[in-house]
């Protein structure tokens, strides 16, 4: 085994298994699905913001990409390849659930007013410890779940995901103005909404 | 630079992907600005908070059921693709 090879080129390990399962080589698919199951479960549950349709999309996504992994173009990296068809189970399921609502990446969701900051409070020292645990995830999940699904979707793959702005891109087939364009909006609107609870409060009346 | 030309470099700036002299364009900004400084500082806030809130966790159990759901389907899924083994190329 040329171990070289594998120090330089660390997307190599991942690209064997997917060539092994190109292969056949299920064992090898099981590994990639351990390496991203929580990933795409996060992703599909802020998209379809519903437990079961997540877990029904952590299956989908994974079966489709075992199922077309003869498609994937090896110039990209399988991580950004599975949130591609992910995001897409996702979409089709919201799709089902709210068939009165078209929903879409591309549209252009006219917010640009909410994303002009009026409340320009600082926060407290600490934020997040002037709630318990459950308190502070029903705030964070409340918060997000008010945003559009298309600027839902940027935050999290590019801001909880850590996927870089080019990769966002691909996975969603965006421009990467759009997807700057959206993340900017997505995280001042989260911003607003989250000052309201986590603005400092020991001048009495808050306001300066 | 006014308040608005500061919120639309907010993201790249965030994201440290900014050229030398806009970012000093923005610092100088922020060091007169209280306003963009506490926009500034609360979307960092903001952004951390959501990457460190392991807001949707998958628990074990149902992660290791769904792994087993998925491997299964998959084995189903090439059985019917490749139905004949390839061990039954001995000609006799």
């Amino acid at each position: 085994m040329n171990t070289i090879q594998k120090l330089n080129e660390p997307v190599s390990d991942e690209l064997a298994l997917v060539r092994a399962a190109k292969n056949g080589d299920i064992g090898a698919f099981e590994e990639l699905v351990k390496r991203y199951d929580r990933n795409v479960f996060r992703i599909a549950q802020h998209i379809t913001q519903n437990r079961e349709d997540a877990e029904d999309v952590v299956q989908d996504a994974f079966l489709k990409a075992y199922g077309n992994l003869t498609q994937f173009q090896e110039q990209s990296k399988f991580y950004t390849w599975l949130v591609r068809i992910a995001v897409n189970e996702a979409l089709m399921k919201l799709r089902r659930r709210r068939p009165e609502r078209m929903i879409s990446l591309d549209e252009d969701v006219k917010t640009e007013e909410d994303s002009i900051p009026r409340e320009v409070a600082d926060w407290s020292p600490n934020p997040e410890q002037q709630y318990n645990q459950s308190e502070l995830k029903q705030i964070l999940s409340k918060t997000i779940n008010g945003l559009p699904p298309s600027f839902r979707t940027v935050f999290v793959l590019r801001d909880v995901e850590g996927l870089s702005t080019e990769e966002t891109a691909e996975a969603l087939n965006l421009s990467i103005p759009a997807v700057k364009s959206r993340l900017l909006r997505a995280r001042l609107q989260l911003r607003e909404r989250l000052t309201k609870y986590f603005k400092r409060r020991d001048n009495g009346d808050g306001n300066k | 630079m006014n308040c608005s030309d500061f919120l639309k470099e907010l993201t790249d700036y965030l994201d440290g992907v900014i050229d030398a002299d806009t970012k000093a364009e923005l610092d100088e900004h922020l060091a007169w600005c209280h306003n963009c400084f506490v926009i500034c500082n609360t979307t960092k806030q903001t952004i951390e908070i959501y990457r460190d809130s392991e807001l949707y966790e998958l628990p074990d159990d149902l992660r290791s059921r769904l792994r087993s759901a998925i491997v299964q389907k998959c084995q189903k899924q090439k059985a019917e693709a490749h139905p004949e083994p390839e061990a039954k190329n001995t000609k006799a």
